[in-house]
């Protein structure tokens, strides 16, 4: 079975988050990135399903060659091989597009993404994907165990839970649940550097959206109080001053 | 692999002292490459995911826990990270293994457990054990499947390790030794499965070493030690009655135990320089947090100066002893390259290397130790009232600090050690200090050198540590010109000369870091680090004028001792500096990334 996974980075968790002084970018300079977590879920759900019904397991990035040390560290906990689409990724519909073009090349049973991703959180390429290539798509996917040619796939729904079932191939977007991320060991990390890692040049792809500006949420103001007793003061500030009213 | 920098210079252990280093020779946590940040990151993942969520279990010493997780941790690859692939290790090298010791110091109790298993605990075997010995045993504790310990310490033999009384006696038939005894705060004790306890056969003046498996029999235990720290590891005191060891589980030679432990003492120092680096960095971020968290007077606390102070203090300390372990740390690896290129067998160039660095592996392991010990009490002092709650973080790491300035030989026998170890190297010719002590002496008569107005970047960083090392030869050499065989009975002043020789080892290791640092990102991307390194320098200067002047007065009077205090005031100068402001800076970055970050 020939499983996909696509991996994104994102900042670290605990970056402090800055704009270049243009507005027009994130601000990388001394920031450390990672695997994005839900990338990392659905990397070890292939990782586990490899091991059950063998298998191979590729990772795809599309980026720029400062991605190659969490595509190695994909390889360091498990996956097989690794393709990285040589290119800035601008937005999810070209994320998408590029990896469907490496997707159409060769036939994979399995494709999986994370849910989203930790930094912008479009959420937005599994289905992507899904419709470039005309397979069934599940986003947000809790669990996920397949049987023969089907798989089955867990969804939460308000309330409850929903049980999709999917014939191979299928794209899926993995929510926390569906496993538990590895830590990569001694052995894994020491053969990544043995292990391919094939660097593509992107397809032409129409640019249908640019980021023009980013701006900080704005700094939380001073906390004012005002007595229990006087509503109607808080009813004009509400109106007049947070103009919420 | 640990670096791309070949040293120029490849100094000998100790000649720090009389030597100047290139900054470019020495390797700096910045440089490491992406495999080792990998190793780092599955290292701190372990603790975040396997150890903390469990860190009152393990305190509580839940039955089993802390031997399921060095199984969990051995699953990772973590136990067999130094050792030889034919031995079912990674065979990483000495820098990385020192990292991985860094990010695992963390762990609390069990980071004592691990480096305790994986060092004092394997390491004998796998250094002195003979072929048969190391096969047999190095591949079970590197898979983790057995556990292992060190039986030095007895009731009445601590620091004075060599008057241990356990016996061993050849059994009649002369295929056992007889092992009768017992031994004290034995680290994993409870539930190790190989103990390496040393011993005196028959009425031998030194120390013999035996690999004693649990199963030969004839061992009990105590229960777990009451602990002030460190509760979660292990801790026993061990009887051996008529315990049966083979004739081959004598580890190398008969009388060779106490150069075993010595030696191991000598890795363990570097070891635990590293690991309260590793601790000390993670109670610094919680610190910071927690001072951007708190808020009184109606600001987060950390926008307070005398917060600020202790934060900037907390790092400064941290990078000044981390470049320290990682310069000595790349210092031994080098060494042991060496050593193996002149043909010399893989485990005895290890041990060789490291007891070239003797001396700096005791200064590492007092710097560090003390280090931790400031920034665990600052950390308590950060969080004020909820510093001293049981029920908050900085009680556990302010408990778990203070062994370190006890075990691995306490610290004082660590400042002895380092003097004394440089004395007997220029007694036996190895290392000149005579001769650079007798040309300061000189220069004492003469008028000072006022020099040229050298105003590059590190020039009077430079200048102060030239100076610091005049200042330490001055006092060494004098006070054993002075007090010759006596030296040794004036603990006092050995203490003032090895606070001066890590003040100085320190000093000297941050400011080559920053200079290597600024020559790779330039100047304007290292403000913080420089700043860091100028209030280390600055304060260390007052600290060796003190320290100097303390063993001066103490064995010199008259014209003597005015020439040499004129000249320690000389070579403790330093330039006006404003150190608020450089520790605000250092601050404002820490409180801005709200983590530990240089």
């Amino acid at each position: 079975m020939k499983f996909l996974v696509c991996i994104s980075q994102v900042p670290d968790t605990t970056t402090k988050i800055t704009f270049t002084p243009d507005k027009k970018a994130f601000n990388a300079q001394g920031v450390q990135f990672i695997i994005n977590p839900y990338d990392e879920i659905a990397l070890t759900r292939a990782l586990e399903l490899k091991e059950a019904l063998g298998g191979t397991v590729t990772v795809i990035n599309v980026g720029q060659t400062n991605t190659e040390p969490n595509l190695r560290k994909a390889l360091a906990i498990g996956a097989d091989d690794a393709i990285r689409v040589n290119a800035e990724p601008t937005d999810a519909y070209f994320v998408a597009f590029q990896i469907a073009e490496v997707a159409k090349k060769n036939s994979y049973d399995i494709i999986l993404t994370g849910k989203e991703s930790i930094d912008y959180n479009g959420g937005q390429v599994p289905t992507m994907l899904g419709e470039f290539l005309g397979l069934p798509s599940v986003s947000v996917a809790t669990k996920l165990d397949v049987n023969g040619s089907v798989a089955t796939l867990e969804r939460e729904i308000d309330g409850g839970k929903e049980i999709l079932e999917a014939k191979l191939p299928f794209v899926a977007g993995a929510q926390k649940g569906m496993a538990e991320p590895r830590i990569p060991n001694m052995r894994g990390i020491m053969t990544a550097r043995t292990k391919p890692l094939a660097v593509v040049e992107p397809a032409a792809c129409e640019m249908l959206s640019s980021s023009a500006q980013f701006d900080l949420p704005a700094a939380k103001g001073e906390c004012k109080m005002i007595d229990p007793n006087n509503v109607g003061e808080l009813v004009n500030l509400l109106h007049t001053e947070a103009k919420v009213i | 692999m640990a670096t791309e920098t070949k040293p120029t210079t490849a100094l000998k252990g100790g000649e720090f002292l009389i030597k100047e280093t290139e900054a470019q020779s020495i390797f700096i946590p910045e440089q490491w490459n992406e495999e080792q940040k990998m190793i780092a990151q599955s290292c701190a993942d372990f603790l975040t995911q396997e150890v903390y969520p469990n860190i009152e279990k393990i305190d509580a010493q839940e039955p089993g826990l802390i031997v399921k997780l060095l199984n969990k941790a051995a699953d990772l690859g973590l136990l067999g990270l130094s050792v030889p692939e034919q031995y079912g290790g990674f065979e990483k090298d000495f820098v990385t293994g020192m990292l991985a010791t860094e990010v695992l110091g963390a762990g609390y109790s069990f980071a004592v457990a691990i480096s305790a298993h994986t060092g004092i605990g394997t390491l004998p075997i796998l250094y002195y054990g003979n072929e048969a010995q190391k096969k047999k045993y190095i591949p079970k504790l590197a898979s983790g499947e057995w556990k292992a310990c060190y039986c030095l310490t007895e009731p009445s033999a601590g620091s004075d390790a060599n008057s241990g009384k356990t016996k061993a006696i050849l059994s009649a038939d002369g295929k056992h030794y007889i092992l009768n005894g017992q031994k004290m705060w034995i680290t994993n004790g409870g539930f190790a499965d190989v103990f390496t306890v040393f011993a005196k056969i028959d009425n031998d003046e030194n120390l013999s070493a035996f690999i004693v498996e649990k199963s030969f029999g004839g061992i009990t235990l105590n229960p777990e030690e009451h602990k002030m720290g460190i509760k979660g590891s292990s801790t026993r005191q061990v009887f051996f009655n008529d315990c049966k060891v083979p004739v081959e589980n004598l580890l190398s030679d008969r009388q060779n135990g106490f150069k075993i432990a010595v030696n191991i003492l000598n890795l363990g120092r570097v070891k635990l320089g590293a690991a309260a680096i590793g601790a000390a960095k993670q109670v610094a971020t919680k610190a910071i947090q927690y001072a951007n968290e708190r808020n009184q007077f109606g600001r987060p606390i950390s926008k307070y100066g005398a917060i600020r102070y202790k934060l900037a203090e907390q790092a400064i300390r941290i990078y000044a002893v981390e470049a320290a372990v990682y310069r000595a740390s790349q210092n031994i690896e080098d060494a042991i390259i060496a050593l193996e290129a002149g043909g010399m067998e893989k485990g005895k160039a290890m041990l060789k290397g490291v007891e070239q660095f003797a001396p700096e592996a005791a200064i590492l392991k007092v710097a560090g130790s003390e280090a931790l010990d400031y920034v665990v009490d600052e950390g308590v002092q950060i969080y004020g009232g909820m510093g001293y709650s049981a029920d908050a973080p900085m009680d556990r790491a302010y408990r778990d600090s203070r062994i370190n300035r006890i075990f691995e030989g306490t610290n004082e026998i660590n400042r002895m050690l380092t003097v004394d170890m440089m004395l007997k190297r220029a007694m036996k010719g190895e290392l000149d200090l005579m001769g650079p002590a007798t040309k300061i002496a000189g220069e004492l008569m003469s008028i000072p050198d006022l020099g040229g107005e050298d105003t590059t970047l590190f020039s009077a960083e430079k200048k102060y540590l030239k100076n610091f090392k005049k200042a330490v030869l001055m006092v060494a050499g004098s006070a054993a010109q002075k007090l010759m065989m006596e030296l040794s009975k004036e603990q006092e002043v050995l203490m003032n000369i090895a606070d001066m020789l890590i003040d100085l080892y320190v000093s000297e290791s941050v400011q080559l870091r920053v200079e290597k640092l600024v020559s790779m990102h330039g100047e304007k991307n290292c403000q913080e680090q420089i700043d860091i390194m100028r209030v280390y320098l600055n304060d260390a200067a007052d600290r060796i004028h003190k320290n100097g002047k303390e063993a001066i007065n103490s064995y010199s009077s008259g014209d003597e001792q005015r020439m040499m205090l004129m000249g320690l005031k000389r070579f403790t100068k330093t330039e006006p500096f404003n150190a608020k402001d450089a520790r605000r800076r250092v601050a404002a970055k820490l409180i801005s990334e709200n983590k530990y970050c240089y």
